[in-house]
């Protein structure tokens, strides 16, 4: 742990303000003694403190550099509560198997942040600490918030509850997928693809996050066509259906424009991209919850800083703050398909997602408690190379409260869309059934799907053709606390 | 058409044995069982009639299955379908809902398009035998 005598706060105020630099420690950012207040909001980073760094040293300068520091002593410290407004670094412990690697645990005082603001949460915990020199690399692990600040989000404006509620689908996951190929078709064509989705079985169909308006479809050529595919595949079914339709753009003004106009079509649902920027989603938030619309959120662009262990910022605290920045759909991985995922990390995701209170979970990589203050429940959502064959696994990982999206797998089915999505659905509705049976559907599952296939002629065909496909690949962002296993 | 709301719509109608199987399913997890009916099975119509209040008291299925063949007698034509309420805080809400009884014909619903400036359209739906007859002698 370095000279003690270093990493020691200097209490005496004269020497403490002398010009000059001090170590982060000596500033005050390290105390192994603190007990964190109910109300402080806390944070854990995995650092790697370049070679000869102490490691308390270097949790106090992420402490000291994701609050009031800057690197040399300034007397107008010496205006302020500095004391409290200092973030405390108060443990460090080396990462299990990981070398050179150390946990720091910090705390913050709740005055340090604005109410309800994500962005305002981001700048200061990952503003400038992640390019610290001292560090070779740093990783936001997981973050706990007091109800106190909780409190001030309203979070999502629909939920898990009202969702199903609205849609009337309850006692299975619901089924996706989304519209192929993601670009170039028009929107006369993109409305057969979206109709066909629906018609065969599935509760809702999406655009995919680069769906915007592009030269080959007008983004209000594909909202009339796809709420006309809506309408129709409802009337033909009578079941509630929905398609995301994502009101991405490059203003806000503009998402007004195109959430107005979903809102006037009838669309239950509407969707936006990571990519908009924490306070776009806050704001679509609010729109959404003044017009009774259900918020997709697509993930794009996380897997550029969630998906090494080393560095960025872990999914599960975009999840967190997603909860809080208040949207109803996020897309949280899928263990089994075609993108990044070990299953135990994803359910960490799923549960932060869904839980009322969050317990301390460190084989899936939950390592603060969180009560979450009666805050609406995040679906997420499974999307990326998942077919049918896979039913068992997808509803024994993630249970009811999910919407599983089968792209490929409903679009590329050999007899048709309407015939893959179909597939989905039978396979979907059987496995649930057979487990509120009783049966161990992680053993019997194949069989179950065999069986159901029997009699769905399109489901023995999806089972032809997709049913060895795995996508077996080591995963980079695991659990440091177990070993991994292997999902096929 | 086979309307398709609940959730196992997709499958074979269920045998009263299944059904069974799905009633331990939801006492074991401690929610309360409703029976509800209607002839008018448009999907934004959530409130079909209550056959009793949900039967937070019957724990065992074969009470349940004997009030759904009480129902089942009343209306054999119209949809019945047997809904789990979960009490429990942050759900407090319907957990499972599928349909156990629907008529022998089902006309299905006619999709409405009022067309409007802007190319925009407005849509409504309305079940063929709705239109026909009044509600209780609708199929």
């Amino acid at each position: 742990m370095g000279n003690m005598n270093e990493a020691v706060q200097i209490t005496d105020a004269k020497k403490r303000y002398s010009a000059g630099v001090l170590k982060y420690a000596q500033m005050g950012y390290w105390d192994g003694d603190y007990q964190p207040k109910a109300t402080d909001i806390l944070a854990l980073f995995r650092i790697t403190p370049q070679d000869g760094v102490d490691a308390v040293e270097a949790a106090a300068a992420v402490a000291g550099e994701s609050s009031t520091a800057t690197w040399t002593v300034v007397w107008t410290d010496r205006l302020t509560a500095c004391d409290m407004y200092r973030a405390k670094a108060y443990r460090v412990e080396p990462v299990p198997g990981n070398p050179g690697q150390f946990f720091c645990y910090v705390a913050y005082d709740l005055s340090l942040f604005e109410e309800g603001s994500i962005t305002n949460v981001a700048a200061s915990i990952i503003g400038n600490v992640f390019s610290f020199k001292p560090l070779k690399a740093a990783r936001l692990e997981d973050m706990q918030f007091p109800v106190a600040y909780v409190k001030t989000f309203p979070g999502p404006p629909t939920g898990i509850v009202v969702e199903r509620e609205r849609l009337d689908k309850f006692g299975r996951p619901l089924l996706g997928a989304t519209t192929k190929p993601k670009l170039g078709l028009s929107g006369r064509n993109y409305g057969r693809v979206v109709y066909e989705g629906l018609r065969g079985g599935l509760d809702f169909m999406k655009d995919d996050e680069n769906i915007n308006s592009q030269p080959f479809m007008h983004w209000r050529d594909r909202f009339l066509f796809v709420m006309d595919a809506v309408n129709k595949a409802s009337a033909a079914t009578g079941e509630v259906k929905g398609s995301y339709l994502n009101i991405t753009a490059g203003t806000m003004e503009e998402m007004y424009r195109r959430a107005q106009f979903a809102k006037e079509l009838g669309s239950v649902i509407v969707m936006i991209d990571l990519v908009v920027g924490y306070t776009a989603i806050q704001s679509m938030s609010h729109w959404c919850r003044q017009n009774d619309m259900v918020l997709h959120l697509h993930r794009a662009g996380h897997g550029t800083y969630t998906r090494q262990k080393n560095h960025g910022v872990s999914f599960r605290v975009i999840a967190k703050w997603m909860r809080l920045a208040g949207v109803d759909h996020i897309h949280a991985g899928t263990a089994v398909g075609k993108l990044e995922g070990d299953p135990l990390t994803v359910q960490g995701y799923y549960n932060v997602c869904r839980d009322t209170h969050t317990k301390v979970d460190l084989p899936r990589g939950i390592y603060f408690e969180q009560d979450w203050g009666a805050l609406k429940k995040v679906m997420p959502v499974a999307s990326g190379g998942i077919h049918a064959g896979q039913m068992h696994q997808l509803l024994d990982l993630f249970g009811d409260d999910v919407v599983l999206q089968f792209g490929g797998g409903t679009i590329g089915h050999p007899q048709g869309i309407q015939a893959g999505a179909t597939a989905n659905r039978v396979a979907l509705e059987a496995m649930v059934l057979a487990r509120n049976e009783g049966r161990n559907i992680r053993e019997e599952g194949p069989q179950i799907l065999r069986d159901a296939a029997k009699w769905c002629t399109p489901l023995a065909a999806a089972l032809d053709t997709w049913g060895d496909i795995t996508f077996n690949y080591a995963s980079t962002d695991t659990s440091d606390y177990v070993p991994t296993p292997s999902v096929a | 058409m086979r309307i398709t709301q609940g959730t196992f719509s997709f499958l074979p109608d269920l045998s009263d044995a299944q059904i069974t199987k799905q009633i331990d399913y939801c006492l074991d997890k401690g929610w309360a069982i409703g029976i509800e009916y209607t002839d008018d099975p448009h999907p934004r119509n959530t409130f079909w009639e209550m056959f009793g209040n949900p039967m937070f008291d019957v724990r065992d299925a074969a009470g349940i299955l004997m009030e759904l063949n009480r129902c089942r007698q009343t209306f054999p034509q119209q949809y019945i379908r047997v809904t789990a309420f979960d009490s429990t805080h942050g759900t407090e809400s319907v957990v499972m809902s599928f349909i156990v009884n629907r008529p022998p014909e089902e006309p299905g619903f006619r999709l409405i398009r009022s067309e409007e400036p802007g190319r925009t359209i407005r849509y409504s739906m309305e079940s063929y035998a709705v239109q026909a007859r009044p509600e209780g002698s609708r199929y």
